[in-house]
């Protein structure tokens, strides 16, 4: 007996994913040259695999805000924001973030996984029943789990599914909190926020939307799927992250709840753990500038995001869903997906590998993301070296 | 509860909607484990939930999954939630 027996068929699966070339899970760029190129040694490497969607990592001001942050407040941070105190960054980026939604309050939590934990755990508990989408991130599974709430999953992005789940339990004295997403980190799908709030509505459910992936990136105001399906006020509570539009590292939750910054003292994913680094608050304060001083950010994101989508759609690959800056690419089965992975890093393209265990409907896929940073040029590579590949690929299969 | 004619008939209808999953034909019993007969993996056991609750109007929350390995197990859970409904 080992601790290690039970991790017996993911060793496997993870030594056949090795053997058939590099290491997905290990990809190290040793330089970042751009938002969008990456060097792997001496190689250099287009990037359609991060979550850099406005390209801001690079933003001269975003840089400086940085800069400016690690020089005002040292490296590192204070610690526990009750036990050890907060930094005036952190309090700032809430009152604009809070400003910047229209809501009441934001908190910031060290990085998005801990905000799903801090707003999930830290508000339901055994009493309560939290209803989440199939297709959520591990983020809120671990969250659920957490709080000792009774789960119920309801079927992807199905408000009827939702609807009867929510009927069963309505002589149910409980609160009911209702989790989804806003467009989904694998397949690229959106969640149909209207129709789920017609649904919670009736069932006078709370409303949780992580809008890790559609912040910046969708409506008028880059507030995210909410904003765009004009449902915001709607939403209970909107959670995101740092770590892709906004070019930091921490995670952020917003809401008018009137008792919402309670969470602050009774949420242990808040209350544990390290603030992040005011480096780190300064240049999500900045690109939050950005994405309002550059609408144009968007028009770019967007117009790649159509010409990635229709680039491979049109040499027959199979997508996962319509056009957004996430595009999944179905490759069948887990060999292909990972050899077809290798394949395009050697010709100098990163994308991210998605495989079985854990992905929607068991889908073995390539996950693409876009930034506004990208170049149609670049945007014309990935695709040339996707079709490359599949051409090398179908020529070997007919040759055996 | 195991051995009514009213389990046997849950046994039956189970092993049916069961029918996509089991890929290689195993015969359904008690017994016959999700992962290591049917080799179905916790997210494909927990959409087969999903299509068991609206087959009988009952909440299957996915808390009470940590314990079932088996179809039995799965079967005494159902049990439950429809005898509480
Ligand atoms: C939907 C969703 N929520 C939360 C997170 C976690 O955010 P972070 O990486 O900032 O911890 C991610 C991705 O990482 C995500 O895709």
């Amino acid at each position: 007996m080992d601790l290690f027996d039970k991790f017996k068929p993911i060793a496997e699966a993870y030594a056949g994913l090795r053997a058939s070339g590099a290491d997905p899970f290990k990809v190290a760029f040793d330089r970042i040259v751009s938002p969008t190129v990456g060097m792997i040694g001496n190689s250099e490497v287009v990037l359609a695999g991060t979550n850099n969607y406005l390209g801001l990592t690079f933003d001269p001001n975003v840089i400086a805000a940085a800069q400016k942050g690690a020089a005002e407040f040292g490296a590192g941070t204070t610690g526990s924001r009750i036990a050890n105190g907060t930094y005036g960054p952190h309090k700032l980026l809430e009152e604009e973030l809070a400003a910047h939604f229209g809501l009441d309050q934001a908190i910031v939590f060290t990085t998005g996984y801990q905000a799903n934990l801090a707003v999930v755990a830290g508000l339901a508990g055994p009493q309560d029943v939290v209803f989440i989408d199939a297709d959520c991130h591990a983020s809120i599974y671990d969250a659920c789990k957490l709080s000792g709430a009774q789960i119920v999953r309801f079927a992807h992005n199905d408000p009827a599914s939702l609807d009867r789940r929510l009927s069963r339990l309505d002589r149910d004295a409980s609160n009911k909190m209702v989790i989804t997403e806003g467009l989904y980190s694998m397949f690229g799908d959106v969640a149909p926020l209207a129709e789920f709030i017609e649904v919670k509505n009736r069932h006078n459910a709370y409303l949780v939307v992580d809008e890790a992936h559609s912040f910046g990136v969708f409506g008028p105001n880059g507030l995210g799927l909410a904003e765009a399906e004009g449902v915001l006020a709607d939403c209970d509570i909107l959670v995101g992250t740092f770590s892709k539009s906004l070019a930091g590292i921490g995670g952020f939750a917003a809401s008018s709840l009137p008792q919402f910054d309670l969470l602050r003292v009774a949420a242990r994913a808040y209350m544990f753990t390290a603030s992040s680094s005011a480096a780190s608050i300064e240049a999500t304060r900045a690109a939050l500038r950005e994405i309002k001083a550059q609408p144009e950010l968007r028009d770019k994101i967007w117009a790649n995001a159509k010409r990635l989508h229709a680039g491979l759609a049109g040499a027959g690959f199979k997508l996962c869903a319509s056009p957004s800056p996430v595009i999944g690419v179905d490759m069948g089965d887990p060999g292909k997906a990972a050899a077809f992975w290798n394949a395009l890093l050697a010709e100098g393209v990163y994308v991210n590998l998605a495989i079985p265990p854990g992905t929607p409907n068991s889908t073995s896929l390539l996950r693409c993301s876009v930034s506004a940073a990208h170049t149609p040029d670049q945007i014309d590579f990935i695709v040339d070296c996707f079709t490359a590949v599949a051409t090398r690929f179908a020529a070997s299969d007919a040759a055996e | 509860m195991v051995g009514t004619a009213a389990h046997d008939e849950l046994m039956g209808e189970l092993a049916g909607m069961l029918a996509l999953l089991n890929k290689g034909g195993v015969v359904i019993t008690r017994a016959t484990d999700f992962n290591a007969d049917l080799n179905v993996d916790s997210v494909a056991v927990m959409d087969f939930v999903l299509e068991v609750e609206d087959t009988y109007d009952i909440t299957i929350p996915i808390n009470l999954l940590s314990e079932v390995t088996t179809v039995g197990d799965f079967a005494d859970v159902v049990a439950r939630a429809r005898a509480n409904n």
